[in-house]
């Protein structure tokens, strides 16, 4: 910062129009430069450091005693890594479908000239707002066994209601989905929303004109051309779910025992509590993997189409 | 592309039927329902809030406090143990402001150079290096904890305020770069050639050409930063001390910590309280906090 600042000085001081010029010139590059070095440093170079550190066999200390790809093995023999990875793919699954289902639907509702429009979709979307530590936090009042829905239905008069999934491992899971899906369908939604105003409406004309349902309508031609914004939304939403960190750290710490585990939780504590800084590094490098496996191809088809323009 | 506010010209308008009544009658039906559903956790929390352990233990969620007890709020606030201390979650509220504050007007100044810079100062790599830094959004930063722990110590900054503000900007430079660039790329090239040629340098015409039409962009990209950054649990925990934390982390401790009886009051007024500032922001400019949503998640 204060170099910049002590460069805009001396621009605007010295007289003479061939310095100016040339500082002008200059100026550009000399006020992103902290932003490149810091870019290249602090992503790539950050990245390159944990892959290094992921074929080392550090523990509590960086250490640079190389053993190949040793930490990858013990990573997909070690079970708690495997459950968090399975979780991975559960929770991921269905916070993305059902995220996706419901943003869509919900759109579509909003979009039939509804009453206090506004009023619905600021509700809709108020959780985007606050923090997964809170979200987590409230549902882990809301869904625990003792006093929350579970009581609250037997309460009603159904005796034998039981909700028990926040304790249960094979169930833990679901919860995380549960609450996730809270934040951030109402997001799905105002993405959608926002295509469905940009759809031509001479389109939709020429289509009722046709004959067609409304049905047949949102089906054959509106939805068809929000596939860009289902694409991001798609992108958004994985990305969401892979680095979940938060969300199970306030709702279930990863428990019961590392039932609810995700793979972002595995890394943590496996670098910062247990003194595995190796395993952790490895864990995170297949992290950024499954990033990548979803990052490539959407930048590719992204740069294809502005090419097409 | 965030324009909700239109009225909708694609909203199927036909003649009213009974069986058009009966659809529309379901529709708000649903619409309410998820309402609901949306709105339940925050009113629990609330009433949870303002009512004492005993009817808590008695009651049901939704049963509504026979009297009010602001207690839970003050106790929260100024007594409540986290972890190790008890003094409540004021002081990592302040905390959180001491982050923030700097963290969001430095990386929104920086984003705003840096996107005129890309959208009207091109130079050769500068595309290419703003392609680059796009990644920097989407990395899961569980890949740069571990090396950024180990600066942080060499710059003698670990576990301080000033330490959390630089991690934040460093990965916040990349989102305010984006919404600047995309905002300043439908200024005209002409404008800044035609200012060079009457003697304006790159300071002038960005302070007084490009600044003063940036006003919506700085809004939203403020909102953007100030949310993320307010909410953010991750680099507030693998990064602060004991007195340095962040609200979210302390709020985690305090639900988390399990010596004497559970206090859901407590825990409920300490997570509205937590969550206050960034619901403040939303009721108060929604309309820059979606558009911001939708601008980050559509990317170039």
């Amino acid at each position: 910062m204060n170099t910049k600042a002590a460069n805009s000085g001396s621009g605007q001081t010295q007289s003479g129009r061939p310095a100016r010029l040339s500082l002008a010139d200059w100026m550009p590059k000399i006020v992103m430069a902290p932003t490149v070095l810091v870019t290249l440093v602090c992503i790539y170079g950050y990245m390159i450091w944990t892959a290094v550190l992921s074929f080392t066999g550090s523990r509590m200390l960086p250490s640079y005693n190389f053993v190949g790809f040793e930490q990858y093995e013990r990573l997909f023999n070690n079970d708690r890594w495997m459950v968090a990875l399975s979780n991975l793919g559960i929770f991921g699954g269905l916070f993305i479908g059902i995220c996706l289902f419901l943003g869509v639907t919900l759109a579509i509702f909003l979009d039939q000239k509804i009453r206090a429009e506004g009023a619905i979709r600021t509700i809709y979307l108020y959780p985007m707002a606050i923090s997964f530590i809170v979200t987590g936090t409230a549902w882990k009042w809301l869904l625990n066994p003792t006093n929350g829905l579970e009581k609250m239905m037997i309460d009603f008069g159904f005796v034998n209601f039981k909700f028990d999934w926040l304790i249960n491992p094979d169930m833990v899971i679901y919860c995380l989905v549960i609450a996730a899906v809270w934040q951030a369908s109402g997001f799905v939604m105002a993405l959608f929303l926002a295509g469905l105003r940009g759809v031509d409406g001479d389109l939709i004309k020429a289509a009722h004109l046709d004959g067609a349902s409304t049905f047949t309508t949102y089906r054959r031609i509106i939805l068809p051309s929000l596939k860009p914004v289902f694409f991001s939304a798609l992108v958004v939403l994985s990305h969401i779910a892979i680095k979940s960190f938060d969300l199970v750290a306030a709702l279930t710490n990863g428990g019961p025992g590392y039932a609810s585990d995700l793979p972002a939780n595995f890394m943590y504590t496996y670098t910062f509590t247990r003194s595995q800084i190796g395993l952790g590094s490895a864990s995170a490098m297949v992290m950024l993997g499954c990033v990548l496996a979803i990052l490539v191809p959407y930048l590719y088809s992204e740069l294809r189409g502005k090419r097409h323009e | 592309m965030s324009n909700l506010n239109s009225t909708s010209k694609n909203a199927v308008g036909r003649k009213t039927s009974g069986l058009d009544k009966l659809l529309r009658v379901a529709l708000y039906t649903v619409l309410i329902v998820v309402a609901a559903f949306y709105l339940m956790p925050f009113i629990v929390m609330l009433i949870t809030s303002l009512k004492d352990v005993e009817e808590i233990r008695t009651g049901t969620l939704l049963s509504l406090p026979a009297s009010l007890h602001f207690d839970s709020w003050s106790k929260a606030w100024s007594s409540a143990c986290t972890g190790s201390s008890c003094g409540g979650i004021s002081p990592y509220f302040m905390n959180s402001f001491q982050i923030v504050l700097p963290a969001v007007a430095i990386s929104t100044l920086v984003g705003a150079i840096n996107g005129y810079v890309i959208s009207l100062w091109k130079f050769r790599g500068s595309d290419f290096f703003f392609a680059a830094m796009l990644v920097g959004c989407f990395i899961p930063f569980q890949v740069i904890l571990l090396p950024m722990a180990q600066t942080l110590g060499w710059l003698g900054i670990a576990n301080t305020t000033s330490g959390l503000v630089f991690v934040h900007v460093v990965y916040g430079v990349a989102f305010t770069t984006l919404f600047f660039r995309n905002f300043y790329q439908s200024i005209p090239g002409e404008l800044v050639k035609a200012a060079r040629l009457d003697g304006a340098g790159f300071f002038t015409i960005f302070y007084r050409i490009i600044l003063p039409v940036s006003t919506p962009i700085i809004v939203v990209t403020v909102i953007w930063q100030f949310t993320q950054i307010w909410n953010d649990f991750l680099f507030g925990v693998a990064f602060s001390g004991f007195d340095t934390q962040p609200v979210t982390v302390a709020l985690n401790n305090l639900v988390n910590t399990s010596f004497g009886g559970k206090e859901y009051n407590v825990d409920m007024a300490a997570a509205i309280i937590a969550a206050l500032p960034t619901l403040a922001v939303y009721v108060f400019a929604g309309k820059y906090f979606v558009r911001g949503l939708t601008a980050g998640a559509v990317k170039g």
